[in-house]
């Protein structure tokens, strides 16, 4: 079984971006990189499967510019087989993206597609159920479980009021959640390796797709200030200033 | 130009975050109805034709429905959402799940977690979890967005909207197994007044209890950290921040919690923070409007004896 794994390059999870001086956009120059955090949770699924010797071939994918690339080489790091990058210095909403992995899709024909449930930087939570949607295909968002057996997965979710198991036919999609593994670190050996696994360049175009424009970023600026707080210096003084300070018990 | 707002229920009831997202639906200025899709909802169908301004409330009643699964919600709402101009649900867990699915359907981009609306095509929302605000014009002929419930005041219910049954039965590819939701007595987070937060510092889930007892004396909501959900104290339901749940409480108090980037995304709106952390310079501190430093095993059970 093969399964389809696309990736995202975002701002290291540790870094504190901040918004550039025209308030036009987040000032990433300079700042450290990495696979988005729930995209290595969904690699390491793909690896851990693999490993169970439920699947046979891993393929990650992604789009964005060409430094991108070190992303798929990371995930070929972690297992993955072999990478394709859709290069392009275009940034494209969430519906674009997944018209592009669609039809990368529509040529793999994957049985399984694992992938992050949200990327870190635009917070948007929607590329899975969109690419599910286009591809007419059932999904699991926010796993926590997912176990494959007799041409079905069944996926534990982590929903607002605690956990919802549910199974489903194969091709299917499928979103990580935070708890549903936690990603090896990838070993000097299998960063060499990896190196010299296939990775295929293609364009936006000779996917065939059409991408519209759908959104225009108006503005970015700061979020609001919380104005500097206090010090107190007992838990009777703190009780004192939430009942007649603040007034909140 | 009419708004379609998807209800959040549990057939019975409907829940606090439907009438934020009507106030947030009002603030685009069109009329606005409301979609009760579920299995033996006519209750909470009924609630939702009291919240005020609601012209129409469509009921979609069937066992197909019972579960909230994505492909024939995404496949049942891109279909009633050709006569909206707008299309709106709470980010919560089902909002998330099916609203992507809606917009891919009708061919249109999706904004997630919208806080603010400044007209009918542009909406404010937070990127890089909260470090920067997008204010975002929408090209697409409708709108399909979810809505961060804590930025809106909650409509009244005072109102009497029509109720239309809706026959379309659409089936799920997707069989639901089964559902374990966490059982409390307490008030649910996205709606609590105060809410008691704890971190990795706690420990172990036993402790906890010392963190119940002073949200149970406060009428509070338990919160936690991603670190106490991981390491098992606390089901993942309870997870505060990014990744987790969005509050934005009149008092939260997190306790042992250090204040990742990630965990100040989920409540750094809430009116009142107090930060208990026995390490003065904790980022908490930097965000909280009382902050104690002291050891949250001493400070907790003497705080819980003076509230
Ligand atoms: C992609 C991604 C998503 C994430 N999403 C979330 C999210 O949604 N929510 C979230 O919370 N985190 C999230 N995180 C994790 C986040 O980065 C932090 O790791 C996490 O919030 C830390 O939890 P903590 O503050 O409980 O633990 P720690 O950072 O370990 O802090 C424990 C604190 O307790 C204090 N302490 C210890 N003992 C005591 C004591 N006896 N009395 C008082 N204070 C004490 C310490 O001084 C310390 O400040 C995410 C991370 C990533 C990479």
């Amino acid at each position: 079984m093969k399964v389809l794994v696309p990736v995202k390059r975002v701002v290291d999870a540790n870094v504190k971006v901040r918004v550039n001086a025209d308030n036009t956009a987040v000032d990433t120059a300079n700042l450290k990189m990495a696979i988005n955090p729930f995209c290595e949770i969904a690699v390491e699924e793909a690896v851990r499967l693999k490993e169970a010797g439920v699947v046979s071939e891993i393929v990650v994918a992604t789009v964005g510019p060409k430094a991108a690339q070190e992303q798929l080489r990371t995930a070929m790091a972690l297992g993955a087989d072999r990478g394709i990058h859709v290069e392009t210095d275009d940034s494209y909403c969430a519906l674009s993206i997944a018209k592009i992995l669609n039809a990368i899709q529509t040529n793999e024909q994957a049985e399984l597609i694992i992938l992050g449930k949200q990327s870190i930087d635009g917070d948007n939570n929607q590329t899975g159920q969109m690419l599910a949607a286009l591809a007419k295909l059932p999904q699991a968002t926010f796993a926590s479980e997912v176990s494959v057996a007799d041409g079905a997965v069944s996926v534990t979710r982590e929903i607002d009021g605690g956990l919802q198991t549910i199974k489903m036919p194969l091709p299917a999609v499928i979103t990580a959640d935070l708890r549903l593994n936690e990603p090896r670190y990838a070993k000097l050996p299998n960063i060499m390796k990896a190196k010299r696994k296939p990775l295929d360049t293609v364009s936006v175009d000779s996917l065939g797709v059409t991408l519209g424009e759908h959104q225009k970023v108006i503005s970015v600026t700061p979020p609001a200030e919380r104005q500097a707080g206090v010090m107190v210096g007992s838990v009777e003084e703190l009780a004192d200033k939430l009942k007649n300070e603040a007034k909140v018990i | 130009m009419t708004t379609l707002v998807i209800a959040e229920h549990d057939n019975q009831s409907l829940k606090a975050d439907t009438a934020k997202v009507v106030a947030c639906a009002q603030a685009i200025g069109a009329d606005v109805d409301v979609l009760v899709v579920g299995a033996n909802c006519a209750a909470a169908a009924s609630e939702a034709a009291k919240l005020n301004g609601v012209s129409k409330v469509l009921v979609a009643d069937a066992s197909a429905y019972a579960h909230g699964l994505a492909d024939n919600l995404g496949e049942l709402i891109s279909g009633i959402g050709a006569d909206y101009s707008h299309i709106l649900a709470s980010a919560s867990s089902l909002g998330k799940d099916v609203l992507p699915r809606v917009a891919a359907l009708l061919d249109v981009a999706q904004l997630s977690e919208v806080v603010e609306v400044k007209s009918d095509d542009t909406f404010v929302r937070p990127v890089y979890a909260g470090n920067a605000m997008e204010t975002v014009q929408s090209l697409d002929a409708k709108k399909v967005m979810t809505v961060r419930s804590s930025a809106f005041d909650a409509v009244a219910s005072d109102g009497n909207a029509e109720l239309v049954t809706l026959d379309t039965v659409i089936e799920s590819q997707v069989s639901f197994e089964s559902q374990s939701l966490t059982e409390s007595e307490r008030p649910e987070l996205g709606n609590a007044a105060v809410i008691v937060s704890g971190g990795r510092a706690l420990a172990s889930s036993e402790n906890f209890a010392i963190l119940e007892a002073l949200a149970d004396k406060l009428g509070g909501a338990l919160g936690a950290s991603r670190a106490a959900v991981d390491a098992g104290f606390v089901p993942n339901d309870l997870q505060v921040g990014q990744t987790g749940k969005i509050v934005a409480p009149d008092l939260y108090i997190a306790v042992g919690i250090s204040g990742a980037i990630q965990h100040l995304a989920g409540m750094k709106d809430s009116k009142v923070i107090v930060a208990i952390n026995k390490d003065p310079e904790a980022p908490i501190f930097q965000v909280a409007d009382y902050g104690l430093e002291a050891d949250l095993f001493d400070a907790i059970p003497a705080l819980t004896k003076l509230v």
